[in-house]
C-alpha cells in the first residue's frame, strides 16, 4: 500500500480504498448467455480520502473513474478488495446496515437532467432523504427551505418541477438533496461537466464554501483537469483502470511524471493565447485500448511517447512484461511508470 | 456608432499565415427565428462579420448562444421551419435564397463543414475509402483509382496510421477521433476556401481532442483555407483564433483579436466568462461564477439580455440593447453601455463570488444539531 | 467592485442578493407543471380531441341513450325486416327486433368487454413485466420465456377454443382475451422498466439509501405510467376488435347477451337482403376502434419527452 506523497490526510482517512477491483462480464446474447469475456473496469485500485480534504479522481472516458466511485458508495459490488469507512468495511456490510450508514456518504451525479425525477416537485426531491430516514417529520419542511436557500434557490420555487429550471440550478438541487442528511462525505461524480463553464464557477464555489462550513470530504471525480486542480488537494491520475499517478495537486501540476499524466496536462488547452502558443505539447497517438483486453505490463505503452520515441528496445521489455508499481522514484510523489520523469510544462 | 459596425474594422488583422486580407465570407444582418408554441424563438439576432481569406475566425458562447444556428444558416443547412434573414456571401455571391444546385456547388467545394458528431457527416453503410472518393469525385473530374490515391493521400495527412489498409473500413469500425478525422480529410478533399468546425472535438476525450485540433490546424494551412471555428472551449479558442467573436442570446457581444478579448475584454460578459474559467497554469483562486442563466430567447425583454446577469447594469441597460461600438482598437467591438468602466478591471472586482447563503446554511445545521 | 463604481447619472439596478441571482427574470415563459404541459399538448391534438368527443358521444348514446329509447334490446316488435326508418333509425331484423336499441346493447356489452380487457390485461401484464424488468437475471429469464411461450400461441386459435369452452357470458370472454394479452403488455412493460432502472434518479434513490419497494412506488410507477396508459388505451382498441372476431366466428359472446361482433355475425346472411343490419354494429365497431387509437396516439405524443424541446 502506497501512503500519498501529502500530508494532508493527517490524522486517520474517513474513507479508503483498499485494492480495489471490477470486473464486468461479457456476455453472449441468446438463452444461456455464456460470459466470453471480462471487461477489467478497475484494477487495484487503493487510495485514502482524509477529513475536510477533496481528493481528485482524473481521467480520460472509460478509466473507470466512476465505477471508483460507485465502487465507493457500494453502488455496485467489488470483484475484490474493500472500502474502509472510518474502519469499518462497506462491502461487508448487510443490505440494511448499509441503508443505513449511507447517510453519511453521499453522491452528486454528473447529468442534472437525468439524476432528478422528473415527476417529482423540487420540495419532494429534496425531502426524499429525509422520509427515507424516518427523519422528515422532525423539521424537515424547514430543513428543505434552508437546503434550497443554501444552494441558491428560493423555497418558492420548491413546488415547481427539475424541468422548469436551468442546468445549474437542477445541479444545486442535485447538492441540496445530498446534503439533506448531513453527509461526511461526497462523491462528486462529474458534478460540473454537463454545465456550461460560467454556470460551472458557481457550482464550483459552492461546493468550495460547503466544503469549508461543513467540514465535508470530497471525492471529486473528473476528467477535466482544470475543475480538478482548482477544486482537489491531492489528485490521483486513472487510465484503463489503474492509478497511474498521485500526488498534491502543485506537485502533480508542476512536476508530472508520469508520461500520461503529462500528455494530459498537455492535451488542455490554456484560455491564454501567449502561453498556449508558445507551450511546450506533449502528444500522444490513438485511443485508448478497450478495457477489455488491455495490453500486458504497462498499459499505456501502446500510446507512450515515451515508450515509442526515447527508450531502448531492452528498456520497452520491461514496459511489455511488468507492471509499473505505483511508488516514488525519486520524483517526490507515486507515479507508475518504470521511467518516470519530472517535465515541466505549464 | 457607425452604420457598418464592421466597416471600422477593416484594417488588415494579421493571420497567421500570412494569406490575403480578402473576403471570402461576408454575413451582414443574419437574422433566424424559428416558431415554437411559446413565441418566436429568436435563436440570432442580426449578426454580422467578414471573415478574410485565410484567417480563422472563433466563435465562442455557451449552450443556446446560436453560434452553431449561425454557421448552420451560412450554410444553409437550417430545417424548413426556420424564418432567415440578412445576407451571406460568399466571394461576392449571395447564398441566402440561392436555388440548391447553386448551394451544392458551393457547399462541399468551397465551404466545408465539420460537425461536432463525426457520424452526421459520414455515411454508415459505405467505406470510408469511397467516401474521400466520392468527395473528390463530386466536384472533379478524376478517375476512380486517382480519387483513391488522393483519399489515402488526405488520411495521410490527418495522420490516420496504415492509410491504404484504412479506406475499407467503415465508420462502425473506426473510433470517435478517427472518424472526426476522416471528416477533417473529406473536408479537406476539394481545397475549400472556408472551414467551418462546428465543436468538433467536443465529444472526445482531451488526449484525443488534442490531435483532432492538430489536424485541423494542419488542414487549414495545407488548403490555405480560412476557418471559422466554433466551441464553447475557449482554451481551444485562444490556441487556435486570430480573431474571436463572442455570442450571447443570438448577438455577437465582443469582437476582436485573440489579444484584444483575452486580455483586455470589454464586455462584462466576456470578463466574468474568462473568470469563471478554472485555470490549469496557477493555484486555485477565487472564480467569479456569472450568477443566473443565459435567457431564454423566446418572449425576449428589451435591452442589453445579459442585463439579468450584470453586475454593472444600469437602469439604461434594461431599456436600450447596445450596439458593438469600438474600444480599445478599431478592431476591438464590443456591446455595452459601460465598457470603458471595465479599463483595468478584473474579474474578481466586477463579479461576486460567493454564492452559499451562509444564514441559511447556519439554520440548517442548527436545526439538524438539535436533532440528533 | 472597486473601480466600477456607478455613473453618476445613471441610477445602478438593485443588485440582486448573493446566491439568489435575480431567478425570476430567468423564467421568460410561463410556469407550467408538467402535467399541464402534457394537457396542454393533448389539447393541442386535434385528431386526438375529435375522436374523444366522438367516443363520449358514443359511450353516452350507449349508456343513456339506451335508457330513453322508446324500444329496448330484445323486445320484438310488429315490424318485421324493416329498413331504416324515423321509427326505427338502424331498421329491424327478421324477427322484428329495433336494430337501434340491439346495437346500443351490443356497444354497451363490446365496451365493457374491451375496458375490463384492457384493465385486468395491464394489471397483471404491468406487475409481471416490472418484476421481470426490476429484479432481472434469473426471475427476467423465467417470467419472459412464459410470456414468449403464451405470445407463439395462435391468439384467435387458443381464444376460440378457451372461450367455447368456458364462454358464453361477456366476462369470461374478458378473462380470456386479458390472459392472452398479458404477456403482450408484461413485455412492454419490461422494456419500460428497463430503461427507467439505468436511470440516473433511480440510482440517486438508492444512493440514498431507498428501498426496492420505495424505489418501485415512488419512482418506477409514477415515471412508468404515462407508457402503461397510452397501452391501456390501444388495448381497449384491440380488444373491441379480437371481441368481435370471436363473437363472429361464434365462438364469443353468445345469446341471450349480444355484442357488435354478434350482431354482425347474425347479419352475415342477410348482407343482400338486409344490408343495414351488417352495416351499422359494423359502423360502430369502426368508429370505436378508431377513435381510441387516435386517442392512443394523442397521449403518446403529449407523454413524449422528445417534444419537451423549446429551445434549439
Amino acid at each position: 500500500m502506497h501512503e500519498s506523497g501529502s500530508s494532508a490526510a493527517g490524522s486517520e482517512p474517513i474513507l479508503s480504498a483498499r485494492n480495489l477491483v471490477k470486473h464486468f462480464p461479457i456476455r453472449s446474447t441468446g438463452l444461456i448467455r455464456r460470459q466470453v469475456g471480462t471487461v477489467h473496469a478497475v484494477c487495484d485500485v487503493s487510495f485514502d480520502l482524509g477529513h475536510g480534504e477533496t481528493l481528485g479522481l482524473v481521467g480520460e472516458s472509460g478509466c473507470g473513474k466512476s465505477t471508483t466511485a460507485r465502487l465507493v458508495l457500494n453502488l455496485i459490488e467489488a470483484t475484490s478488495g474493500e472500502v474502509l469507512y472510518e474502519g469499518t468495511d462497506l462491502t461487508a456490510l448487510s443490505p440494511k446496515k448499509m441503508r443505513e450508514l449511507r447517510q453519511d456518504l453521499q453522491i452528486v451525479f454528473q447529468d442534472p437532467y437525468a439524476s432528478l425525477d422528473p415527476r417529482m416537485p423540487v420540495n419532494e426531491i429534496v425531502a426524499e432523504p429525509l422520509r427515507i430516514h424516518g427523519r422528515y417529520d422532525r423539521g424537515g419542511r424547514t430543513a428543505v427551505q434552508d437546503l434550497l436557500r443554501t444552494v441558491g434557490l428560493k423555497p418558492e420555487h420548491g413546488n415547481r418541477f427539475p424541468h422548469e429550471f436551468s442546468g445549474g440550478q437542477r445541479q444545486r438541487i442535485g447538492v441540496a438533496r445530498a446534503l439533506a442528511l448531513r453527509p461526511k462525505v461526497l462523491v462528486l461524480d462529474e458534478p460540473v461537466s454537463a454545465l456550461d463553464v460560467s454556470i460551472q464557477a458557481g457550482v464550483l464555489n459552492l461546493l468550495d464554501e460547503l466544503q469549508a462550513e461543513l467540514g465535508l470530504s470530497y471525492l471529486f471525480v473528473s476528467h477535466d483537469l482544470s475543475v480538478v486542480r482548482h477544486i482537489a488537494d491531492r489528485i490521483a491520475v486513472m487510465y484503463l483502470g489503474r492509478i497511474v499517478e498521485t500526488g498534491t495537486a502543485s506537485e502533480l501540476f508542476e512536476g508530472p511524471a508520469h508520461p500520461y499524466t503529462q500528455a494530459l496536462i498537455s492535451a488542455i488547452p490554456l484560455p491564454d493565447p501567449r502561453k498556449q502558443r508558445a507551450r511546450e505539447r506533449i502528444t500522444v497517438v490513438g485511443d485508448v485500448p478497450s478495457p477489455a483486453d488491455p495490453p500486458s505490463g504497462c498499459r499505456f505503452r501502446t500510446r507512450c511517447p515515451k515508450f515509442a520515441a526515447e527508450l531502448s528496445d531492452a528498456e520497452r521489455s520491461r514496459c511489455v512484461d511488468e507492471v509499473p508499481e505505483l511508488v516514488d522514484r525519486g520524483q517526490g510523489h507515486p507515479a507508475a511508470c518504470h521511467y518516470a520523469e519530472r517535465k515541466t510544462l505549464i | 456608432m457607425t452604420e457598418d459596425p464592421l466597416a471600422v474594422s477593416t484594417t488588415p488583422t494579421a493571420s497567421r499565415n500570412g494569406a490575403a486580407t480578402d473576403v471570402v465570407l461576408a454575413v451582414d444582418d443574419l437574422t433566424v427565428g424559428f416558431p415554437s408554441d411559446d413565441g418566436l424563438v429568436q435563436a440570432v439576432r442580426g449578426v454580422s462579420y467578414e471573415l478574410r481569406g485565410g484567417e480563422v475566425l472563433g466563435i465562442v458562447g455557451e449552450s443556446g448562444s446560436g453560434k452553431s444556428v449561425t454557421s448552420l444558416a451560412v450554410m444553409g443547412l437550417l430545417p424548413g421551419n426556420a424564418q432567415v434573414s440578412g445576407s451571406v456571401r460568399f466571394r461576392g455571391k449571395e447564398l441566402l435564397g440561392a436555388r440548391e444546385s447553386e448551394l451544392n456547388s458551393v457547399r462541399g467545394r468551397s465551404v466545408a463543414m465539420i460537425f461536432q458528431d463525426p457520424m452526421t457527416s459520414l455515411n454508415p453503410v459505405y467505406s470510408i475509402g469511397y467516401q474521400i472518393a466520392e468527395a473528390v469525385r463530386a466536384h472533379h473530374n478524376v478517375s476512380k483509382a486517382a480519387a483513391l490515391d488522393r483519399a489515402t493521400e488526405l488520411l495521410e495527412l490527418v495522420r490516420i496510421p496504415n492509410p491504404r489498409q484504412r479506406l475499407e473500413n467503415y465508420p462502425h469500425e473506426m473510433s470517435g477521433g478517427m472518424r472526426q478525422r476522416v471528416v477533417i480529410a473529406i473536408a479537406m478533399a476539394n481545397n475549400p476556401d472556408v472551414i467551418i468546425a462546428d465543436e468538433p472535438t467536443t465529444a472526445l476525450d482531451v488526449t484525443v481532442q488534442a490531435q483532432i485540433m492538430d489536424s485541423l490546424q494542419l488542414a487549414q494551412q495545407e488548403t490555405g483555407a480560412a476557418m471559422v471555428l466554433i466551441t464553447h472551449d475557449l482554451g481551444v479558442i485562444a490556441g487556435q483564433a486570430d480573431r474571436v467573436m463572442v455570442m450571447y442570446a443570438g448577438k455577437l457581444v465582443e469582437v476582436g483579436t485573440a489579444e484584444d478579448v483575452f486580455y483586455t475584454p470589454r464586455m462584462p460578459y466576456t470578463v466574468g466568462l474568462l473568470g469563471s474559467l478554472p485555470r490549469l497554469d496557477r493555484p486555485s483562486e477565487r472564480l467569479t461564477p456569472i450568477e443566473g442563466a443565459p435567457p431564454s430567447v423566446v418572449n425576449m425583454p428589451p435591452g442589453c439580455p445579459f442585463t439579468p446577469r450584470c453586475p454593472l447594469a444600469v437602469a439604461v441597460c434594461e431599456e436600450i440593447e447596445p450596439e458593438l461600438a469600438p474600444t480599445t482598437g478599431p478592431g476591438h467591438l464590443a456591446a455595452c453601455h459601460r465598457s470603458e468602466e471595465l479599463v483595468g478591471a478584473s474579474a474578481g472586482d466586477v463579479f461576486d463570488t460567493d454564492v452559499v447563503d451562509t444564514e441559511a446554511l447556519a439554520h440548517f445545521v442548527r436545526e439538524n444539531e438539535g436533532q440528533s | 467592485m472597486r473601480e466600477v463604481a456607478p455613473t453618476p447619472e445613471t441610477t445602478p439596478v438593485p443588485a440582486p442578493a448573493a446566491g439568489q441571482a435575480s431567478v425570476e427574470r430567468e423564467f421568460t415563459v410561463a410556469e407550467r407543471s408538467q402535467a399541464q404541459l402534457v394537457l396542454r399538448r393533448f389539447l393541442q391534438h386535434r385528431a386526438a380531441m375529435i375522436s374523444l368527443v366522438v367516443l363520449i358521444m358514443v359511450v353516452l348514446l350507449a349508456y343513456v341513450g339506451g335508457l330513453l329509447w322508446h324500444y329496448q334490446a330484445g323486445d320484438i316488435t310488429p315490424d318485421n325486416s324493416q329498413p331504416p326508418s324515423l321509427d326505427h333509425p338502424f331498421g329491424t331484423d327478421a324477427v322484428g327486433k329495433d336494430q337501434f336499441a340491439e346495437v346500443l346493447r351490443g356497444t354497451r356489452i363490446s365496451l365493457q368487454v374491451a375496458v375490463s380487457v384492457a384493465v385486468f390485461a395491464t394489471v397483471v401484464g404491468t406487475i409481471w413485466g416490472s418484476l421481470a424488468g426490476f429484479f432481472g437475471g434469473r426471475t427476467d429469464s423465467l417470467l419472459m420465456r412464459l410470456a414468449d411461450l403464451i405470445l407463439t400461441l395462435p391468439l384467435i386459435a387458443v381464444a376460440a377454443m378457451l372461450a367455447h369452452n368456458f364462454g358464453g357470458t361477456w366476462y369470461l370472454i374478458a378473462v380470456v382475451i386479458a390472459v392472452l394479452y398479458a404477456p403482450y403488455v408484461s413485455r412492454v412493460s419490461r422494456g419500460v422498466v428497463l430503461s427507467l432502472r439505468e436511470k440516473e434518479y433511480i440510482e440517486a434513490a438508492r444512493a440514498l439509501g431507498a428501498t426496492n419497494t420505495r424505489i418501485i412506488v415512488r419512482h418506477l410507477v409514477p415515471n412508468a405510467l404515462g407508457s402503461i396508459l397510452v397501452n391501456l388505451t390501444i388495448l381497449v382498441a384491440l380488444a373491441i376488435l379480437l371481441e368481435t372476431a370471436l363473437s363472429y366466428l361464434g365462438f364469443g359472446v353468445q345469446t341471450p347477451d349480444t355484442s357488435l361482433g354478434l350482431l354482425v355475425s347474425q347479419a352475415q346472411t342477410a348482407l343482400t337482403t338486409r344490408p343495414w343490419l351488417f352495416y351499422f354494429p359494423g359502423l360502430f365497431i369502426i368508429v370505436i376502434a378508431l377513435t381510441i387509437n387516435f386517442i392512443g396516439d394523442g397521449l403518446r405524443d403529449a407523454l413524449d419527452p422528445q417534444q419537451r424541446k423549446v429551445r434549439q
